[in-house]
């Protein structure tokens, strides 16, 4: 049977995370992709190594993400599919409980490696135990950790694009509005090189000396919980357990202790770089560079000293 | 309006935990257990809502052994009114949980639901947006702000690139993220008065709910550790490493 995977996109082209769900995905059946948004979308997902099929819509129903039109159209669509996955982002978190809820299934959240059609493993407990898990429903309702699988490469695909089926509106909410950071920097999911902040930072004009370094390696900008609830950085840069999950060739720790929620978010970077001013710090112990020193001497050396070739 | 929360009882999130021996789960004997911080906050918004006059009563609703009481009671001492346990001593996975709640919802028809957005334990993310479909309810996940607005709530969320604002009709979901609020601590009286607040207790088979899990655990591993490396003595020792032995740069 076919498998759904429905896609994140930005406007214009599917996201890196949706790309890792086709990863895992493929490891199921023969994958159809839902894109719900502007045509150049579904044609990047038509592009997408190992992609069968795209639906595609542009209805404004779907436009701002609402869990309630969307779990309901998911819902008519899962006759025809074995699995419906989605990546684990904010949308696809918010969706899929609410689909595998309307279908009588336990959804399995975030799932790090398919074992085969009905057994998945997946982190618990901060990613400090692993654990494989067999489901006995009929069908499946999945979000994947796109920092587990490699993505699905975003050119070789030549799906055929066509229509996506029309869905109920239940009416139940409206979307108001969003303030939503356009950035020039990478996406933090996505991006080869992150440089993240903590509370050692100190205000959010400190935070720039994390950002210009970020620019010079063209890395995303990340933080810790306490640098987010202090108000130096958005929500949206926080990594970690009950952030967003990362696993980057380079992660540079800058003024972060190290708590096992942080670690939870980071730890399958493939470097990892501590800067912190305490040698105790327990960053380090995951660290494979840890450099010792108070941050606001070190941040600028490294600046220039990355401009140098 | 009246309002429901329900409190998990989890290991403490100060707890490293430990995988057993025999691969069949993690270590929580004699490990310190607590109210799952998600909800602690659920339960601060609830009373947040009572104290400025927008609510009337707040029910605490745990599923679990017997020692959820500790939690329920922890709820009833920051303000809640009453609690509910419905003991179980086996697995229960979100979807049981949420027909569970269902049940109860049934009976005491609140017009709001304040879950955590995630149990810091098994980290599924999934009970409130189950629980909103099994009622046919709309759904306000990840909130960091919540205002009753229009005769429905306005709830701002956060999501993948920012926030983004919705209007939701009641009766209705919502689940906490960490910047909705600080959650306050209870103070002795208030532990002292929560002591003689009622705790309604039930079984499943009391609110007709098959909870049998879904999901069979096959086995439970560590994932790899990862060494400490080493330290480096300066920046340009740090740049030099990036660039000739880790390649990253
Ligand atoms: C339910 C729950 C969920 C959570 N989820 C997350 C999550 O997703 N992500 C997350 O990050 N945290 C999370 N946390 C919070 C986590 O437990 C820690 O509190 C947080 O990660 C600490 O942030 P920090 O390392 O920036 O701050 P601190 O722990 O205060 O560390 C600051 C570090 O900076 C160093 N330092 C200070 N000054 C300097 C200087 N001048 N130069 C160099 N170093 C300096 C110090 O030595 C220290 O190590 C969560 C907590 C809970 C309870
Ligand atoms: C290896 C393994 C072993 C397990 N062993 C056990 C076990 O021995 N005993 C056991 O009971 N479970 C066990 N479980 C189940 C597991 O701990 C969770 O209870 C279950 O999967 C629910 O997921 P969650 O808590 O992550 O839900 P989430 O969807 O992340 O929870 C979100 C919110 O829902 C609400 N909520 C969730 N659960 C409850 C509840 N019970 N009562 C009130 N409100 C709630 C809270 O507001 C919470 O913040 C095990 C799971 C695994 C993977």
């Amino acid at each position: 049977m076919a498998v759904l995977v429905l896609a994140d996109h930005d406007g214009s082209a599917v996201t890196q995370p949706t790309r890792s769900a086709v990863a895992a995905a493929s490891k199921l059946g023969d994958v159809t992709v839902l894109v719900l948004g502007p045509r150049t979308a579904a044609d990047s997902a038509a592009k997408v190594a190992g992609v069968a099929k795209v639906l595609h819509t542009e209805d404004v129903l779907y436009a701002n993400g609402l869990a309630e039109p969307l779990a309901a159209l998911l819902v008519a669509m899962a006759p025809e599919y074995s699995h419906l996955l989605a990546p684990a982002s904010a949308a696809g978190k918010n969706v899929m409980p609410r689909l595998a809820a309307l279908l009588d299934v336990q959804v399995i959240s975030d799932i790090a490696d398919v074992v085969d059609a009905d057994t998945f493993v997946r982190p618990i407990y901060a990613g400090n135990a692993l654990a494989t898990v067999k489901s006995a429903d009929p069908k499946k309702v999945i979000t994947v950790r796109a920092a587990s699988f490699d993505p699905a490469a975003a050119e070789g695909g030549s799906a055929a694009v066509e229509a996506a089926p029309k869905g109920e509106d239940p009416g139940l909410s409206n979307f108001l509005g969003a303030e939503i950071a356009k950035s020039e920097r990478p996406e933090l999911t996505a991006a080869k090189v992150v440089v993240s902040g903590g509370r050692a930072m100190g205000s959010a004009e400190n935070f720039h000396i994390i950002e210009s370094v970020a620019d010079k390696l063209g890395a995303a900008v990340g933080a810790s919980r306490a640098a987010v609830d202090a108000g130096y950085a958005p929500n949206d840069h926080q990594v970690g357990q009950t952030g967003k999950i990362v696993a980057p060739d380079l992660y540079i720790a800058v003024g972060i202790s190290g708590a096992i929620q942080h670690l939870a978010g980071m730890k399958d970077s493939k470097v990892i770089v501590a800067i912190n001013k305490d040698e105790e710090a327990p960053i380090f112990s995951v660290a494979d560079y840890g450099l010792v020193g108070d941050l606001f001497k070190v941040m600028p050396e490294f600046e220039s000293e990355l401009a140098k070739k | 309006m009246k309002l429901l929360v329900p409190v998990k009882r989890v290991v403490d999130y100060n707890v490293k935990v430990r995988v057993k021996a025999d691969h069949t789960g993690v270590e929580t004997a004699n490990v310190k257990m607590s109210m799952n911080p998600f909800d602690e906050i659920a339960v601060e918004e609830a009373v947040r809502l009572k104290e400025k006059g927008a609510a009337t009563e707040i029910i605490a609703v745990s599923a679990g052994p017997t020692a959820c009481q500790e939690q329920i009671r922890t709820a009833l001492a920051m303000g809640a009114d009453r609690g509910i346990l419905i003991e179980h001593d086996g697995i229960l996975e979100p979807l049981a949980v949420a027909k569970l709640l269902k049940a109860v919802i049934a009976k005491e028809s609140p017009d709001l639901v304040i879950l955590g957005k995630q149990a810091i334990d098994d980290d599924m993310n999934a009970t409130g947006q189950m629980l909103a479909a099994l009622l046919g309810w709309p759904q306000g996940t990840y909130a960091s702000k919540v205002e009753p607005a229009d005769g429905g709530i306005k709830v701002t969320r956060e999501v993948d690139g920012g926030l983004e604002r919705l209007q939701l009709k009641l009766p209705a979901i919502v689940t906490t993220d960490l910047r909705l609020n600080e959650p306050r601590y209870a103070s002795l009286p208030n532990i002292m008065k929560a002591r003689k607040k009622p705790i309604e207790t039930l079984k499943p088979a009391d609110l007709g709910v098959d909870v049998s899990p879904r999901l069979t655990v096959l086995k439970v591993e560590e994932p790899p550790k990862r060494q400490a490396g080493k330290k480096v003595g300066s920046v340009q020792e740090l740049v030099e490493k990036l660039r000739n032995e880790a390649k990253v740069i």
